[in-house]
């Protein structure tokens, strides 16, 4: 004797974006907190140290915020001019940065003046930066020309004057406190050695360099500039590993995720792509209101924020994880009442006899065993049926035409019922795969 | 006469089961039958068919326990002959030959030594008659029933339209609105009518009938789904009746309960509703039983019920309306529309089986495998509804996969709906794994998968054709999801290619051997399309008349494509020359390939008989022609590959050797052509030794049985070492081991060593070498001893009591063994020392 079969709904496959994992993983963030800066925000550095305040470097000032702060806890503001790549130490302690007049100033995190002020360049400076070994400072100016500091004697150690255009872009190794990488708008990546008066690769990247991001193992780069963004081999001497093109506007940004495995891309078109650094496909994507220049992730993913042309600055936080486990640690002791003996495993020669399953039907479905055809209908028009799984009522509208008792369930209804109903044909009769049901249903609602 | 050699047509899947009401025996073990010609005698317990009683000519119409010897059955026939039977030997008794159809039979206990028969009235059409048989006590088998005497007149020709009142005082009979009730004490005939004309839906017309049996009562199911209970019939005015009214179409039987209590009623609901006191507030139901009940049985002692389906089924429930198990045959459906396919993996034949499903049913052990539910949704049993129907389906080449295609006949567009099932190996059966929503926007008409088996991953392929002048090319596409450590391989099914010709309406479709041509018949026209590119090849055509079947040629043959036109022509193309080989005139409707060698079966319908021939495409010379295969028109034949090749000696049927060709007429039959003469066919089922099967079936009882018989089984091969084992068993200690109630018997560790010892084979006896070497010897000889034996303990078991059997059996045994024994010594050994 067969059971009751339950309504079949056709479950249709969803077209576009697919649920992975990383999709459930990146919409895990709260709807974003709009900060307005003062211009454009060309960097945002986060201090690699709790409580990971970040520095959002925007037309002539440097603004830190907390963690989840909307106004800025702390503001360096002492600028004449532009200021350009401020940047944490690994400490968190000094942050530096570039500006327009060419200066590069250090301050310490917790004072207000600078420290130290760096002059040598002879042309904005856009890129600067800490060595790994905490004393030295690499730069890069619109003069062409890469320099090293020192911080306690402020002078500088030697001037790289290889590239042939503005160089906007750069990084340090973190395994080696010598080497550092430029890039620069004349399309070249070089890797310089503090050790050796000049570069040590140079790397055709095929397009003005906008950014450079070097893996922790120090073997990966990852250059942005043009529409692509390319992977290189370092230690096979500056191998092209892939080539992404999945912006159809400048890339500006890169930046790694904090387990190493994703690898995030902002770009002048308004999307931050991230990719799967082992696949190196597109696995998930956002989409902003303007351009972006600047992109950072803090330690944990805990937050993204997105500095773009028009200064707003978009900070979005994670949601707090689902408190399941709280809620069902509450009700354990009255549960395990009744899981006595549940986690005994039988043994071979026990004879099992297994609880017959009892199977929960939907209401309809009740409702249709019974052969109620008025009320099953009544039922799949409630409004969140109707509203968000639609292929229900229609399913069900398609078992009471199969039974033949379509046309009675639909009888007899009042004003705002049948208002109801019409509503719901009219809306859903163009959906392709509604409409041959929804036709039958309108002709005899006529 | 049919000459040795020839093939004879026979029969199987078994007759229709719904000849006339089950019977229960009186102890509710066995279940009896009428199963076309056949009297089938099921176990309750088991389900197993135990014994089938052959004999009767024509359909058995009507079986009923011999009320004055339990063990003795009576059946009716439309051959004209009663039957009496013992059934648990499976033994004619007598026969009596009435001479005139018989339409029911009734035996109810009063009646001496009489039954009663309805037979058609002589020399009016469809007016039957209740008459009396005198049963005569002739000492022959064979004996004449002339004496009939006519004790109602126009009754219904259905064994459902008559009942017998409480201990046989009257009879009831139900025709059209007319219901008659006659007195045999008082020889009153009492008639009542009720209006014939139908208002609000009602339709008074009796459909069945059922006494109380211990009341005044009577029952009688009407047409528009009421039930009316009459009661005071005695008198003709002042009668009086009360209604029940659930069934929403015709009440199809009614049974009562042996107390009367409660009503069973049935019809094509498929509910069982079981009514309470004769109240129509009180009402249980047992719902969804498959298909529509045809009769409802009630055992003697009211633990079970059965009822009897339209679809070859046979339900056994419980008194409290629980479902216990079912005795399903093979289910005809009115419409066979999925063809006869063979699945590759179980070599099971598949078709249409419940509505909306698919019948796995083998051949080998005429039992329904399983039930693949396709359609998915809750099949309601009224009339005129269009139901979604289950009209095509193909498995690829390992079994793995399977399409189905369903569809539900619309006022404007069919509604169609594609499956594709994967097998599954963990669960053994198959798993929907893509549905496809009009698949085509017409009919489909023909599918088939192309499978190359493991070598090419990307050699599964679906071929689909519609009605709506295209074929469409289905492939497996695979989602990944990039990353490895959430990867899950999921493949679904989507279009790959769509094809047409000319905007012909695409007919049949069918791969090559090897895969790497299609061919697609267009009406006319028969297209072949290379399966890797999806480019036209060529065309042939053989005008006029629109292709029925196409086929390729297998094996050595593989470069030919068989068409069969409608005008009666078979055509045999040449691939390579692309020019026709050979034609004939024949109206082949059925055209069948052996899957396994180059042959092709093609059966012809003309002027009323169908004929088969067998022909290899290289020579257009049929290998093998039977003419007037049989009367009915052949719809669908196909292959079933056997299991071991056949031995046939007849050169001309070497084309049997490795399959097996069935037919499905026209009238739902099953059909297959066999070699062997007819007594072998007709192997009886299972002799079962009766000594077992009167045993009380209890669970114990099964293993301890299981045991025995093991145990005799090793006495037999043993030799002489069964009296010793023999004498063991009956042991005292094991006695009363078994014998005395556990709650008395001492611990386990005490009885442990008792029945150790019990059980120790004392040292004088035979050593274990020589008796290791009589096993060898005797081994061959074994199998026809145990079947000696069985005979014999059959002939003796008639009226011995149980227990005393046992001893009986035992000593038997050691007899004959010893018997066995003493010949075997006497053989000659000597070949032995050859080796």
């Amino acid at each position: 004797m067969a059971a009751y079969k339950p309504v079949v709904v056709q479950a249709c496959p969803k077209l576009g974006e697919k649920i992975t994992q990383d999709t459930l993983y990146w919409r895990g963030y709260k709807t974003p907190v709009q900060i307005k800066e003062f211009g454009a925000v060309n960097k945002i550095d986060f201090s690699p140290v709790l409580p990971y305040n970040y520095a959002v470097t925007a037309s002539s000032r440097i603004h830190i915020y907390g963690r989840y702060s909307q106004e800025p806890i702390k503001t360096f503001s002492r600028f004449k001019d532009a200021v350009y790549g401020a940047t944490y130490r690994d400490d968190g302690q000094l942050l530096v940065a570039g500006s327009e007049d060419s200066s590069i100033r250090l301050f310490d995190v917790s004072g207000r003046a600078p420290l130290r002020q760096f002059d040598g360049h002879t042309k904005p400076v856009h890129l600067v930066g800490f060595l790994s070994d905490k004393y030295r400072i690499f730069s890069g100016g619109d003069d062409y020309s890469a320099n090293l500091w020192d911080i306690p004697s402020a002078t500088e150690i030697v001037s790289y004057s290889e590239h042939t255009d503005y160089v906007r872009c750069g990084c340090a190794s973190k395994v080696n406190a010598d080497v550092f990488i430029t890039g620069s708008y004349d399309h070249t990546v070089k890797l310089f050695d503090a050790r050796t008066k000049s570069s040590v690769m140079t790397i055709e990247h095929g397009h003005p360099v906008e950014s450079l991001l070097l893996f922790p193992s120090g073997g990966l780069l990852v250059s942005a500039g043009g529409r692509h963004v390319k992977v290189w081999d370092v230690l096979k001497g500056g191998q092209l590993l892939v080539s992404l093109k999945n912006h159809h506007k400048t890339v500006t940004c890169v930046c790694l995720n904090s387990s190493g495995q994703r690898l995030l891309s902002g770009s002048l078109d308004r999307h931050v792509k991230i990719y799967s650094t082992t696949s190196y496909k597109v696995v998930h994507s956002f989409s902003y209101a303007t351009s972006i220049l600047s992109l950072a992730l803090s330690p944990e993913d805990e937050t993204i924020v997105v500095g773009m042309t028009n200064g707003v600055l978009n900070v979005k936080h994670r949601k707090p994880e689902e408190r399941n486990e709280k809620s069902q640690k509450k009700r354990q002791p009255a549960y395990r009442t009744y899981v006595k003996g549940r986690t005994y495993m039988p043994k071979q020669e026990d004879f099992c006899v297994s609880k017959p399953v009892k199977r929960v039907l939907r209401k309809y479905d009740k409702l249709l065993k019974s052969f109620e055809s008025s009320k099953a209908l009544d039922a799949v028009l409630e409004p969140p049926i109707m509203l968000h799984t639609p292929e229900v009522t229609v399913a069900v509208m398609q078992e009471l035409h199969h039974r033949g008792t379509l046309r009675s369930a639909l009888a007899g209804r009042d004003e705002k019922q049948v208002n109801l109903l019409l509503t719901f044909v009219a809306r859903r009769v163009i959906e392709p795969r509604f409409t041959p049901v929804l036709v039958t249903v309108a002709d005899m609602i006529t | 006469m049919v000459s040795a050699g020839a093939l004879r047509v026979v029969r199987c899947g078994g007759g229709a089961l719904r000849g006339a009401r089950a019977v229960f025996s009186t102890d509710s073990k066995y279940l009896l039958c009428a199963s076309g010609d056949f009297v089938k005698v099921y176990s309750v317990t088991t389900e197993e068919t135990l014994r089938l009683m052959g004999g009767h000519a024509d359909l058995v119409t009507g079986i009923q326990l011999n009320p004055h010897n339990h063990m003795q059955l009576y059946s009716s026939s439309l051959d004209g002959s009663i039957k009496l039977w013992d059934f648990m030997d499976g033994i004619p008794i007598k026969t009596f030959t009435v001479g005139c159809k018989l339409l029911a039979l009734y035996t109810p206990a009063s009646a001496e030594d009489s039954v009663f028969v309805v037979i058609p009235k002589k020399g009016e059409q469809d007016t039957c008659q209740l008459v009396s048989v005198k049963l005569t006590k002739g000492a022959g088998q064979d004996l004449e029933a002339k004496e009939l005497s006519v004790v109602l007149d126009g009754v219904g020709a259905s064994p459902k339209q008559i009942a017998f009142g409480r201990e046989g005082e009257y009879v009831v009979s139900v025709k059209e609105v007319n219901l008659q009730v006659y007195f045999f004490k008082r020889k009153l005939l009492n008639r009542f009518s009720l209006r014939a004309v139908k208002t609000k839906g009602g339709d008074n017309q009796f459909s069945c009938v059922a006494c109380h049996p211990t009341e005044d009562c009577i029952a009688t199911g009407h047409a528009d789904g009421k039930i009316r209970l009459w009661r005071n019939f005695h008198n003709r005015k002042e009668y009086t009746y009360s209604t029940l009214h659930w069934h929403h179409d015709i009440v199809m039987d009614l049974a009562f309960s042996m107390e009367g209590t409660r009503l069973l009623s049935g019809g094509v609901e498929s509910v069982l509703v079981q009514w309470h006191n004769e109240s129509s507030c009180q009402k249980d139901f047992l719902p969804r039983l498959g298909s529509p009940i045809e009769y409802i049985s009630m055992s003697s002692d009211g633990a079970l019920c059965c009822t009897l389906h339209t679809d070859n089924r046979i339900t056994i429930i419980n008194s409290n309306l629980r479902f216990s198990r079912s005795i399903q045959g093979l289910i005809k459906s009115r419409d066979v529309k999925t063809g006869l396919v063979v699945d590759p993996r179980t070599k099971a034949l598949v078709m249409n089986g419940e509505p909306g499903h698919l019948q796995f049913y083998c051949l080998q052990s005429d039992q329904q495998l399983f039930s693949l539910d396709i359609v998915q949704r809750q099949y309601i049993h009224e009339e005129g509804l269009k139901q979604s129907d289950l009209v095509k389906v193909a498995f690829s080449a390992q079994g793995t996969w399977l399409a189905t295609v369903e569809e539900r006949e619309e006022v404007t567009d069919p509604e169609l709906e594609l499956k594709l099932w994967f097998y599954e190996e963990e669960t053994q059966s198959f798993k929907l794994n893509t549905r496809i929503n009009t698949p085509h926007d017409n009919h489909i008409t023909d599918m088939c998968f192309r499978d190359m088996g493991e070598l090419e991953d990307d050699s599964l392929i679906l071929i689909t054709t519609g009605r709506d002048c295209v074929f469409k090319v289905w492939v497996m596409v695979e989602d990944t999801d990039p990353e490895g450590k959430y990867a899950q391989q999921s493949v679904s099914w989507s279009c790959d290619f769509v094809g047409s010709y000319h905007n012909y309406q695409a007919t049949n479709c069918c791969f090559s051997e090897d895969g790497s041509l299609l061919a697609v018949s267009f009406e006319e026209i028969v297209t072949v399309w290379d399966s890797v590119t999806w480019d036209l090849k060529c065309t042939f055509c053989h005008p006029p008349g629109n292709i029925r079947n196409i086929c390729f040629g297998r094996l050595t043959c593989s470069k030919y494509l068989i068409g069969a036109t409608d005008y009666g022509f078979l055509c045999c193309w040449n691939l390579l020359t692309c020019a026709l080989e050979w034609s004939a005139h024949l109206n082949i409707v059925v055209l069948q390939p052996d899957p396994l060698s180059e042959h092709i079966a093609a059966v012809s319908w003309l002027s009323k008989e169908s004929s088969l021939f067998v022909f290899k495409p290289n020579e257009p010379r049929p290998i093998y022609i039977q003419r007037n295969l049989c009367k009915e028109k052949i719809l669908l034949a196909a292959f079933v590959p056997r299991d071991e090749p056949e031995t046939t000696g007849s050169e001309k049927h070497l084309w049997l050797r490795r399959s097996q060709l069935l037919f499905l007429t026209d009238t739902q039959e099953l059909m297959t052509l066999s070699t062997k003469p007819l007594e072998e066919r007709l192997t009886p089922s299972s002799k079962q030794l009766a000594v077992e099967e009167s045993r009380p079936m209890t669970p114990f009882s099964l293993l301890l049985g299981k045991h025995r018989r093991q145990q005799s089984q090793e006495d037999i091969d043993l030799g002489k070492l069964v009296v010793h084992n023999k004498q063991e068993q009956a042991s005292p200690a094991v006695k009363e081991l078994l014998h005395t109630p556990a709650h008395v018997l001492p611990s386990a560790s005490f009885l442990c060593p008792i029945f150790i010892n019990s059980l120790l084979i004392s040292k004088e006896k035979k050593s274990a070498e020589e008796v290791a070497d009589e096993v060898e010897m005797e081994s061959e000889k074994t199998e026809d001893n145990s079947d000696e034996e069985r005979d014999v303990t059959e002939m003796e078991q008639e009226d011995t009591s149980h227990m005393e059997l046992l001893g009986e059996m035992a000593c038997k045994l050691s007899k004959s063994q010893e018997k066995e024994l003493r010949k075997i010594r006497k053989m000659d050994y000597s070949w032995i020392s050859a080796f």
